[in-house]
């Protein structure tokens, strides 16, 4: 069966006459094009397609588009938007951080994985305790994205350097 | 031009990009997900493309009908073994796989039949429309079962006697190879020894675990020509094998290889998947994708062989080793392969850390219905390593000496020869091994007694490269072309193919450096069979030290093209000029720069259009005995690793603290991705030292492991089959050696696969630091720790391993000399 679903996707609207039963993840890579997404197991297993829902880090894997037709939704296509203040687009600071870092080695996992860190430095910019992220908090936070290559050092203190910039007010998250 | 000659290498410190850390190529690209992977492509009226598998481990086909898969609405074209009948295989000597089996199966997953279809929800319904009706065999699932002879096995099927035979080009019944080879005299060198240890080892199998499954699109051009984007570690080998099979000249194929999301060797033999799109992009006009589930990588695996290893070891008191004897029994699964590599690689790189007197090495490789076996990150050499590196803590032991001390005694000395008659050209194993105690207080602090915490030391030595290909030829292994535009643009062609190690980013630094621009500059095409030089691949650590020779050697007649039109121009004499930050000058200073874009347009008027090519081949070395071709590389890098743990006396229950792990690189192209290996190369040793293991059914019974039938993968899946997460990797403290190699490009090694080879028996010795039970197996689990500890409780030794080895007679060995 097939239906029409609006979506919201790094704020534009989507219409996509789709088969409702399809993920949202296969929506986003087959029907909109939208391949930076990744996946890796398509059974919510490795990380690899996590997106942000209303700021929260899911993965589309296991979630049908039709569930959340009203929700903002954010991919990797959309990170470097959010983190623009002016006309020209900037990368975010998270994804300069894993460039200087060398945080992506295949670069594979790096969208799901940015989207987590993303959803984790919202969350603690936020929170009321001043203190910022330590490593074992940003290790918890990525604990749900698998990384083959890196041994996710470099993508913890790609993190980590982030945090320290928004505690510097350099960048803004 | 060129062909690399060693002596025209640069020695000046004063680099401008090599050893220093610049951000990838590309790296910007992946950080927004921009990098196109090969699923991710999507081309104007694509079908979509599935195999059906065997449920079967072992089985004749007897009929496959197609019919009503053909009539589902929305199927295409249906395809089987007898339309793509040609066998293929990585290996010249094992052409053993079909794209789809014809005339039986050889393991559960094994595809028979294959669909394309409007898209891939309709090809995978249409799977379960064909019927194949298949003949059962006997199925082979362990060393021991595949060692038996013949006779013994016609259990199913007593009249036809190859049944139980997977295939009838083995050695002998289901040995696949055979090896036996003798370096001087080892009855001779035991009976020299002080101590002699004889040891059982076992190493379990496990899987490359890339997060990109593998996906690959063909499309069949009006020109009659068939292109291929596929995520493939070697591309030059995968053209080769689609020419063989679908019967074209190769100049009618093109296989691209897209950036490869995770190889680790996974992806470096031709694929059924990959010919099987072709054919149906042949037979449709249209393009063709096909992309494996993760159950289905899990099958098509090639990873680390289990091997069973028996080992005796003669050492004077001194710690001097008089002779070394290694028999081992690798796991093959159904298919070759890499395998008779495999074999010989189990055997070949021990000689390369310490000087042995005498060695014997006699290996078996044995057919299993189970997922072939092939190159895992480290090829053959993790296993064998293993276990003469946790051998040498129990002599150090015996001895009462320090197990550096015991190591630094006895190091392969700098221009040497092995018994096995590899040429060592510079060694760094000892500084590593200096480094990694000294940083993390090795020696003294082993021997403190604090409950439950150990240190435990581990060594090992890399290739970088094999000096042979794959089959036989006199050509490089690595060819790069430049072309160089009127403004300045560089860009270089080359074969190679960036799997995340950074390929890409060491071949524009390279031309960077020799052309003394900046990186921005230069524009790198690789991996494309119809644009590109032949190279031979991202396998066996060969990529830097090659196509940066070849490199280096195309870049340098260029600069002399541009350092001589500027010479002309500002009737400075050539030796006195360089070119260094886009600028060409004089070097002593004086005088105003040229802009390197000027040069250039002088050059191309004096020269004419700018272009050149440089090649690499390996230098000739090794013996002359049948075998020799696998062990030799122009160099070898060297790893030392400390690994402290804190483990539970009680539960066996550990964690890693820290790990300190030496490299010698012989000199860092971009430090950053170097580290950035080692890093990676850590982390996978200590994930397969842990707990990752590929292990399938070994009976229909529910005690042989869940429910299904035997050769069952037990855990298909990422969640089951355990890797380490973010929460359970320790720092790493990376140290880096540099031995400036003469062989390799500014004296540059290999770090992609070495750094993974200390880090096994390093957390085996430790746990024995740290509790007193020797696990000599891998994975070295809670599990087994505990079942030492209850063994030490009953007054036993507290040793968990194997503790059978099969009784076969090995064919004679072939006695070989050691180099005078």
């Amino acid at each position: 069966m097939k239906q029409l679903l609006t979506l919201k996707i790094n704020g534009e609207l989507h219409e996509v006459w789709t088969s409702t039963h399809k993920t949202l993840l296969e929506v986003l890579r087959e029907d909109l094009k939208l391949t930076g997404t990744k996946h890796g197991c398509e059974l919510g297993e490795c990380g690899a397609c996590t997106v942000l829902i209303e700021g929260e880090p899911v993965l589309a894997c296991l979630i049908l588009p039709v569930e959340v037709q009203e929700s903002d939704i954010q991919t990797i296509e959309g990170l470097a938007e959010s983190g623009s203040s002016n006309a020209e687009l900037k990368p975010h600071p998270l994804q300069t951080a894993f460039a200087e870092q060398g945080a992506s080695q295949c670069g594979y996992c790096s969208p799901g994985m940015l989207m987590t860190a993303k959803a984790f430095l919202d969350k603690n910019s936020k929170s009321d305790s001043k203190k910022p992220a330590d490593r074992q908090e940003i290790r918890n936070a990525l604990s749900g994205n698998l990384c083959r290559c890196t041994g996710y050092s470099k993508i913890i203190e790609a993190v980590e350097q982030v945090v320290e910039e928004i505690q510097n007010g350099a960048v803004h998250a | 031009m060129g062909q690399y000659m060693p002596e025209e290498k640069k020695t000046a410190n004063d680099f401008q990009w090599i050893g220093k850390s610049w951000d990838q190529v590309d790296a910007m690209a992946k950080a927004k997900g921009e990098t196109v992977y090969a699923d991710d492509l999507f081309l104007p009226r694509m079908l979509y493309a599935k195999m059906l598998r065997s449920p079967h481990p072992h089985a004749r086909i007897k009929n496959i009908d197609l019919t009503k898969a053909l009539k589902r609405r929305g199927v295409i074209a249906a395809l089987t073994g007898r339309d793509v009948p040609i066998p293929f295989g990585i290996l010249p000597v094992s052409q053993d796989e079909e794209a789809l089996c014809v005339e039986k199966v050889r393991m559960i997953g094994d595809p028979v039949a294959a669909i394309a279809a409007i898209d891939e929800e309709t090809a995978e319904a249409a799977l379960e429309d064909i019927v194949v009706e298949y003949e059962l065999l006997p199925s082979i699932l362990s060393i021991e079962d595949g060692l038996k002879q013949l006779e013994e096995l016609e259990l199913v099927a007593p009249d036809v006697p190859a049944d139980a035979q997977i295939h009838a080009y083995a050695d002998s019944g289901n040995i696949h190879k055979q090896v036996a080879l003798e370096f001087g005299d080892t009855d001779a060198g035991f009976a020299e020894a002080d101590h002699v240890r004889e040891e059982l080892y076992y190493y379990e199998g496990n899987t490359h675990l890339p997060m990109e499954q593998h996906a690959s699109v063909a499309q069949h051009g009006a020109d009659g020509r068939v292109t291929l984007w596929s995520s493939t570690q070697t591309p030059h080998y995968v053209h080769r094998a689609l020419a063989k099979v679908l019967e074209m000249p190769t100049s009618q194929i093109r296989v691209i290889a897209t950036p490869v999301g995770g190889g680790f060797g996974g992806k470096t033999d031709p694929f059924q998947h990959e010919i099987v799109v072709c054919k149906l992009a042949m037979m449709t006009g249209r393009p063709v994708k096909m992309t494996l589930t993760r159950e289905e990588v899990f099958y098509t695996h090639r990873g680390r062989h289990p091997v069973l290893m028996w080992v005796k070891a003669g050492i004077k008191s001194d710690g001097s080793i008089t002779a070394l004897h290694f028999r081992n029994f690798l796991d093959g699964g159904a298919y070759g392969s890499y395998g008779v590599a495999s074999t010989f690689y189990t055997g070949a790189l021990q000689t390369v850390t310490y000087p042995i007197a005498n060695y014997k090495f006699e290996a078996m490789r044995v057919f299993t219905n189970k997922a072939p076996c092939g190159p895992k990150r480290g090829h053959g050499t993790p296993q064998p390593r293993f276990a003469l590196e946790v051998l040498l803590d129990k002599f150090a032991e015996d001895l009462g000496l320090d197990p550096t001390e015991l190591r630094l005694r006895h190091l392969m000395p700098d221009n040497s020869l092995t018994v096995n008659h590899l040429t060592v050209t510079t060694n760094g194993l000892g500084e590593c091994l200096r480094k990694v105690t000294e940083a993390s207080v090795f020696q003294q602090r082993r021997n403190e007694s604090s409950p439950g915490k150990g240190l435990g030391l581990g060594c090992g030595s890399y290739l970088s490269g094999a000096g042979l290909p794959i089959y036989w030829n006199k050509m490089p292994h690595s060819g790069v072309q430049i072309k160089i535009d009127r403004g300045g643009g560089v860009t270089v062609f080359c074969g190679s193919t960036d799997i995340g190690q950074g390929s890409n980013s060491v071949l524009a630094g390279i031309v960077a450096e020799e052309l003394g621009i900046h990186l921005q500059h230069v524009i790198v095409v690789t991996s494309d069979t119809d644009l590109t030089p032949v190279d031979l691949g991202s396998y066996s650590s060969r990529v830097t030290l090659m196509t940066g020779n070849a490199a280096i050697a195309a870049a340098r007649p260029l600069r002399e093209q541009i350092l001589s039109a500027a010479s002309e121009v500002l009737k400075i004499p050539a030796e006195e000029l360089s070119i260094s930050n886009g600028k060409v000058g004089q070097q002593n200073g004086s005088g105003e720069p040229v802009s390197f874009v000027d040069a250039v347009q002088w050059a191309e008027a004096k020269f004419g259009t700018l272009g050149s090519v440089g090649s690499y081949t390996p230098p000739r070395r090794g013996g002359k005995f049948k075998g020799a071709g696998v062990g030799p590389s122009p160099n070898y890098s060297y790893s030392a690793c400390v690994a402290e743990v804190t483990c539970d006396p009680e539960s066996g229950l550990y964690r890693v603290d820290k790990l300190w792990l030496a490299h010698d690189i012989g000199q860092a192209i971009n430090e950053k991705l170097v580290i950035g290996q080692v890093e990676g190369s850590a982390y996978m040793g200590l994930s397969e030292a842990m707990m990752e293991e590929q292990v399938y059914r070994t009976g229909n019974s529910a005690s042989s492991g869940g429910s299904g039938p035997a050769g069952l993968h037990k855990i298909p899946s990422m969640l089951d089959y355990k890797s380490l997460t973010s929460l359970d990797m320790p720092e790493v403290e990376t140290i880096l050696v540099e031995t400036n190699d003469p062989e390799g490009p500014y004296g540059a090694k290999e770090a992609g696969q070495g750094p993974l080879l200390p880090i096994m028996p390093a957390i085996a010795n430790a746990i024995y630091n740290a509790v007193g039970v020797r696990v000599d197996e891998v994975p070295i689990t809670a599990e087994k720790i505990f079942q030492g500890l209850q063994d030490l409780k009953k007054g036993k030794s507290g040793r968990v391993g194997p503790k059978k080895f099969p009784s076969i007679t090995f064919p004679e060995a072939l006695r070989v000399e050691p180099p005078q």
